[in-house]
């Protein structure tokens, strides 16, 4: 029902033109009202406390919907950063994103290095031990990574002294970041999946449709596996009665679903030629998200290591290991 | 979204499979002495006639059969957790494997009740082993010109078939005591799928020549089966007559989907992974880990899917073909990577068992892309399913 909701919403709001005058530095206000005042902020909040009370498993269909939209405002951080903090506190309004890292320098000052949507955020939750800082971009120094087009920065603070203070939930938000990156991931790739099909369906060469060659038809086949595969990791990490996806799980899916993003990409842009690579062409609004989104917060390098180390300190079978994830 | 994507949506194994599978696991402690890795990475090549009676003792062969034949009545999601447990067990299932897997289904679905009340209770007794004769010399992976054919005669003094042709690659023939058949009934060869039957052979008869055909790893899993004027009762014939080409693709989906498209080098797997355990430093093969780890997991996740397709009636053919694609992939990586693994310092010992067992599914390998449809044919049914074709 919300993920419907929430697909109408951004197929109406959060065009392709959207996308791209947000991305090249014009404001995001509108677009961020649009989503908010449907009230999307609120899907993991408990409905005694004026949210819809979703389930993880309900939550995931519409995270996958930012990827697939290619969405450039930070809606599914903040959603996770309200869910996060909890009773704990009540978030100021405004734009909140995760921080893949946080350092404190001996001077004092803090910095978060390569954080998603840094450009745009009011806020940063970057998880300091087994809490959480809340930190106001307003006081923050922006440096953009020079990379056309994109929304990642690195942020860096003088000192801590408007830093908000969550004393729980720390240990939470490396596991759901990496799930809803992985969320964002596979809703991405379906979209690249899709729009690769109609144009090898449309674009004809030697008198026939690309798609009616063999050779073009196993790249697709082998794209719809990976795609399909990274999809099922990706919904395994939003399972559960719990408010945050287990570690295992987030792991898993982030691992999959980045590993899947580079061959689903290189076949994309294979498969379309030189207009792929166009700025005119909406496939590269995605395939820069894929590789963007494959390292935040851990490519599958970092992730597996995290697995393989619980993997040798089981005494399980590696069948029954997967089983008891 | 593409329809069969959109088939890969998570889906679990009910509550009570635990309880089952726990029933399993305590069957296969009692019951399978484990042998040496090398041969249980043989698994579901692996022949033990006794090992596949004491499983039907236990009332675990033919498990998706009726009651009323000897079977176990359990829907394809506990048959999941037997076949994943048996495999992961490195058990030796082939003598009953494909009866169990397609044979029973495929009589109890299309046999006469006649057949199915001959045949059944035989399968689920582990007392009638079951081949399958697909492949011929000229049909490989182009199934429909087999030229294998059975020509109406008078047998015993009613009608029955004349069968006068050759199989090969068919698993275990020779210790088998069946082999279902896709013949060609009427018409010619180049009437293609049309005029296509299955035959129920009874592998004792006269005229029926099995010779095995030894392979790379010394093993004889596969053989060669000739019929020379092989006289077939008419209830031979299994199904409706010309029906054989949509009958064999009816067993399509429960041949590629289930656990033993994952699993199949699972048993080097493990015995790696128990290495390591034990090993001085296994640092450099974490992120190898978790990688397999991760892949397994999600791969479970797309079979059980598609279990849970035919538990509900369907016939996820194309769905089925993808995940053997994509888990043979799987399967066939493991291998590859633990060759590179064991070669990563060449004045580490190797442990001896890791290394022939390693060295037997390096070799068998290359056949997980084989048997039950090359690479090349399930690609083309993915695009066939995309719409592509």
């Amino acid at each position: 029902m919300f993920a419907e909701a929430i697909d109408e919403i951004l197929k109406d709001q959060c065009t392709p033109a959207v996308v791209r005058v947000i991305q090249a530095g014009k404001s995001p206000t509108a677009l961020w009202d649009a989503i908010t005042g449907a009230g999307f902020l609120e899907l993991l909040s408990a409905e005694t406390d004026g949210g819809a009370g979703l389930s993880l498993a309900e939550l995931f269909p519409v995270l996958r919907s930012f990827g697939h939209y290619t969405v450039p405002v930070p809606v599914a951080q903040t959603i996770v950063a309200r869910a996060l903090v909890g009773s704990q506190l009540v978030l100021p309004p405004g734009m909140v994103t995760l921080a893949q890292t946080f350092r404190r320098e001996p001077n004092g000052s803090i910095s978060c290095a390569l954080t998603p949507y840094g450009m745009l955020a009011d806020f940063v939750l970057c998880r300091d031990g087994d809490g959480l800082l809340l930190l106001p971009c307003a006081v923050a120094s922006r440096v953009s990574t020079g990379v056309p087009n994109s929304l990642t920065a690195s942020l860096i603070w003088p000192d801590e002294i408007r830093a908000i203070r969550v004393l729980h939930g720390g240990a939470m938000l490396p596991a759901f970041a990496a799930a809803l990156h992985a969320a964002l991931l596979s809703g991405a790739m379906n979209r690249v999946f899709e729009m690769t099909l109609r144009y090898c369906n449309d674009r004809a060469q030697f008198g026939k449709s690309l798609g009616k060659f063999q050779a073009v038809q196993h790249q697709l086949s082998v794209m719809a596996e990976h795609t399909a595969a990274a999809s099922m990791a990706a919904e395994a990490a939003f399972q559960g009665a719990g408010n945050c996806p287990s570690l295992l799980n987030a792991a898993m899916a982030k691992s999959r679903t980045s590993e899947a993003a580079v061959l689903v990409a290189s076949i994309a842009h294979a498969l379309h030629g030189a207009i792929g690579v166009t700025e005119e062409y909406d496939l590269q609004l995605l395939t820069r998200s894929l590789h963007e989104w494959r390292t935040a917060h851990g490519s599958e390098a970092y992730w597996n290591t995290v697995i393989g180390q619980q993997v040798l300190l089981s005494e399980l079978s590696l069948a029954d290991f997967v089983r008891s994830v | 979204m593409s329809n069969l994507l959109s088939a890969f949506r998570l889906a679990t194994l009910p509550v009570e499979t635990t309880q089952f599978r726990a029933e399993v696991k305590a069957f296969l402690k009692s019951s399978f002495e484990p042998t040496s890795p090398d041969i249980r990475a043989r698994s579901w090549m692996g022949f033990d006639a006794a090992f596949s009676r004491k499983l039907a003792a236990r009332g675990w062969v033919g498990v998706t059969l009726p009651a009323r034949f000897g079977g176990a009545e359990l829907d394809a999601f506990s048959r999941f957790v037997l076949v994943e447990e048996l495999l992961a067990a490195g058990a030796p299932v082939s003598a009953h494997w494909i009866a169990d897997r397609q044979s029973g289904p495929l009589i109890n679905k299309f046999g006469t009740d006649a057949q199915r009340q001959f045949y059944l209770p035989k399968i689920c007794a582990a007392e009638a082993f079951f081949c399958i004769g697909m492949s011929e010399p000229n049909a490989g992976s182009d199934l429909a010109s087999v030229g294998t054919r059975a020509t109406p005669c008078q047998v015993e003094g009613s009608s029955g078939w004349r069968l006068n042709g050759r199989k090969i690659w068919t698993t275990n023939a020779q210790h088998c005591h069946y082999m279902i058949a896709l013949v060609r009934s009427s018409g010619e060869p180049q009437d293609r799928q049309k005029g296509l039957s299955q035959f129920i052979v009874d592998l004792s008869l006269p005229g029926v020549t099995v010779r095995p055909i030894r392979d790379l790893s010394g093993d004889a899993h596969f053989s060669e089966v000739f019929f020379d004027d092989v006289l077939l009762a008419d209830d031979a014939l299994i199904g409706n007559e010309g029906s054989g080409w949509e009958q064999v693709n009816a067993e399509l989906a429960f041949e590629r989907s289930g656990p033993e498209r994952i699993y199949s080098s699972i048993v080097l797997l493990e015995h790696w992974i128990a290495c390591l355990r034990h090993g001085a430093d296994s640092s450099a093969h974490v992120a190898t880990l978790g990688r397999f780890a991760t892949h397994l997991a999600t791969l479970r996740n797309m079979s059980i899917a598609v279990t849970g397709k035919l538990v509900n009636g369907e016939s996820p053919v194309v769905e089925a073909a993808l995940v053997k694609d994509i888990g043979t992939e799987f399967e066939q990586s493991i291998p590859t990577i633990i060759e590179a693994a064991i070669g990563l310092n060449p004045d580490a010992p190797v442990d001896a068992d890791l290394y022939r067992t390693l060295a037997y599914v390096s070799q068998i390998a290359p056949t997980y892309s084989l048997r039950g449809g090359t690479r090349e044919i399930l690609r083309g049914m993915i695009a066939r399913g995309l719409g592509l074709r």
